[in-house]
């Protein structure tokens, strides 16, 4: 379904990504890992187009991805939930939503998304009204997440959903995404939580200074002396 | 005493109409665009001007003729931040401040040239006309203007608060990047907001001019008053602007009224330099609200 091959990406003269190549098949949940600065949320960002291709190129159902102005790509079903929240932080929570489902795609059955959201996550409901930056993190996160859904997306991105969460709120989030994964939505999860993500995800890439330097089943990964030794603290 | 305070208040809240149009299209252009419009005056100037020559030569009311200079003056900001704004939009604001700054004075002397320096007045049949109530003197077209006023700032809220596009763009008010992650353009909702700007602007011209006479210079008043209450207001702040506007012509009223006629301003860049000093935020909090 979505296929990147050999995506370089850079900010300014500085390169970011080299030579990226992952694909992602429809309903899949895929893991992308990595340090701070291995290049995880510039793939996703290339991926939206908020970064341009310095080479490579990227399609999603056969659609150059690549070619189509960023606003453009949403409308594929793509969604991308970005690191550190984002929510439209003078908005409320309703309006956040119904910004997720700006799009044509999506705008017809906005109602009814809107609903199965806030059956997913009960706490936005009791929330609708409130302005979205005076939410919690959790909150937020649930918001972001949320708002990534309303579009109905056949891809969602996910950019470390835990960062800054408490034990129990990381336990939630991962539980939305597999719940969510199961509805039938293909994942592509960026996490530092290494061993988490694995125990959700169905294959993972790892990167390194702007490479994919493995790919494999979770399984493999999480028995893999390399990754345990830098991810896993094993 | 009190009634002449009463008076002065009514006086400086019907004028605060006018500044509220003009610092209201101000303070969307940079809570969406992210730039300051050291322009929005001549575009008042240019309303007048359309009202001016409509009524002057087709006898159209200036009330009227709001509806040609609304629809012309949005054209003209589209294509402001179409061809010229978006060019310059960027990490570094020099650029911009040169960019609305070059333009300002460009419309000043073109309007120098093609309308020449005189003051140029339209006289309506209410022009002369006033209500009294219980005392007080209202000036009919300054009623008019403030009404109108009132009306289009409340609908450009609603149309912020209840559209799909308003609700956009106060989206990409908050955070570009994001906004454009959820499909939508924004060098559309860009033009969108600077055309409602000017728009705006060209309605404030339209309201002045059963009241107040046109000359290439008039927009400079207009915008020296805007930019103070789009500070006083929070910068990026619909509401707070308009809260601050009403505030100014009230201030600017009792100056006048207590301190003097040419006082008015004084008391205007006290409140200023008040805020700034206190409340450096500005009196709204927020922004887009
Ligand atoms: N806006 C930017 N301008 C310049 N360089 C950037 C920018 N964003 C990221 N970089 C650089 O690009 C590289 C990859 O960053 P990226 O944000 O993709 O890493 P990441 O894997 O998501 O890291 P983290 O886990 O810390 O979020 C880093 O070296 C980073 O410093
Ligand atoms: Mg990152």
């Amino acid at each position: 379904m979505l296929e990147l091959k050999g995506v370089s990406a850079a900010y300014g003269s500085v390169p970011a990504i080299s030579h990226v190549s992952i694909n992602i098949n429809a309903g899949e949940a895929v893991g992308l890992l990595g340090a701070n600065g291995a290049g995880k949320s510039t793939t996703l960002r290339a991926i939206s187009g908020l970064v341009a291709l310095a080479s490579g190129s990227i399609s999603f159902d056969g659609v150059d991805v690549g070619s189509l102005p960023p606003h453009k790509i949403p409308e594929l079903g793509i969604a991308h939930v970005p690191e550190g929240r984002q929510v439209f932080p003078e908005m409320t929570v309703q309006e956040n939503l119904e910004i997720g489902a700006f799009v044509p795609r999506a705008k017809a059955e906005r109602a009814r998304t809107m609903e199965l959201v806030y059956d997913i996550f009960p706490r936005l409901a009791e929330r609708k009204r409130q302005l979205a930056g005076t939410m919690s993190g959790g909150e937020q996160q649930m918001l972001a997440v949320g708002r990534g859904l309303m579009l109905k997306p056949r891809l969602l991105m996910l950019d470390e959903p835990s960062l800054g969460l408490a034990p129990v709120m990381t336990d939630v989030t991962f539980e939305k995404i597999a719940e969510i994964h199961k509805m039938g939505t293909a994942i592509l999860l960026v996490e530092q939580n290494v061993s988490r993500a694995l125990s959700l995800v169905d294959r993972a890439y790892v990167l390194e200074s702007g490479r994919v330097i493995m790919h494999g089943d979770s399984e493999d990964l999480a028995n893999n002396r390399q990754v345990q030794a830098a991810y896993l603290g094993i | 005493m009190l009634e002449t305070v009463a008076q002065a208040v009514i006086n400086g809240l019907l004028i605060g109409g006018i500044y509220a149009l003009v610092s209201i299209g101000v303070t969307l252009i940079f809570g969406v665009v992210k730039i300051v419009n050291f322009a929005q005056g001549e575009f008042v100037m240019i309303g007048m001007y359309i009202s001016y020559f409509l009524a002057t030569y087709f006898g159209v009311d200036p009330i009227v003729s709001l509806l040609v200079s609304m629809p012309v003056l949005f054209v003209i900001g589209v294509l402001v931040q179409h061809f010229l704004i978006r060019r310059v939009l960027g990490p570094n604001d020099m650029p911009q401040i040169f960019l609305t700054f070059a333009l300002s004075l460009l419309l000043l002397n073109l309007a120098l040239l093609l309308f020449t320096a005189n003051y140029r007045t339209v006289h309506t049949s209410y022009s002369d006309e006033a209500f009294h109530f219980g005392g007080f003197y209202v000036p009919e077209a300054k009623l008019i203007a403030f009404a109108v006023a009132m009306g289009l700032s409340g609908a450009l809220w609603a149309f912020l608060h209840t559209t799909d596009l308003g609700k956009a763009m106060r989206a990409a008010s908050q955070n570009r990047d994001v906004a454009t992650l959820m499909g939508i353009n924004p060098n559309r909702v860009f033009c969108v907001a600077f055309g409602a700007a000017l728009a705006l602007a060209g309605a404030a011209g339209s309201l002045l001019m059963p009241f107040y006479s046109a000359y290439p210079f008039v927009g400079q008043v207009f915008v020296l008053m805007a930019f103070v209450a789009v500070v006083l207001g929070t910068l990026g702040n619909v509401l707070g602007a308009l809260v601050a506007s009403l505030m100014m012509g009230v201030a600017e009223s009792l100056g006048i009224q207590f301190v003097g006629a040419d006082s008015g301003l004084i008391v205007v860049f006290a409140m200023l330099l008040l805020t700034l000093a206190f409340r450096p935020q500005g009196l709204g909090g927020g922004r887009m609200r």
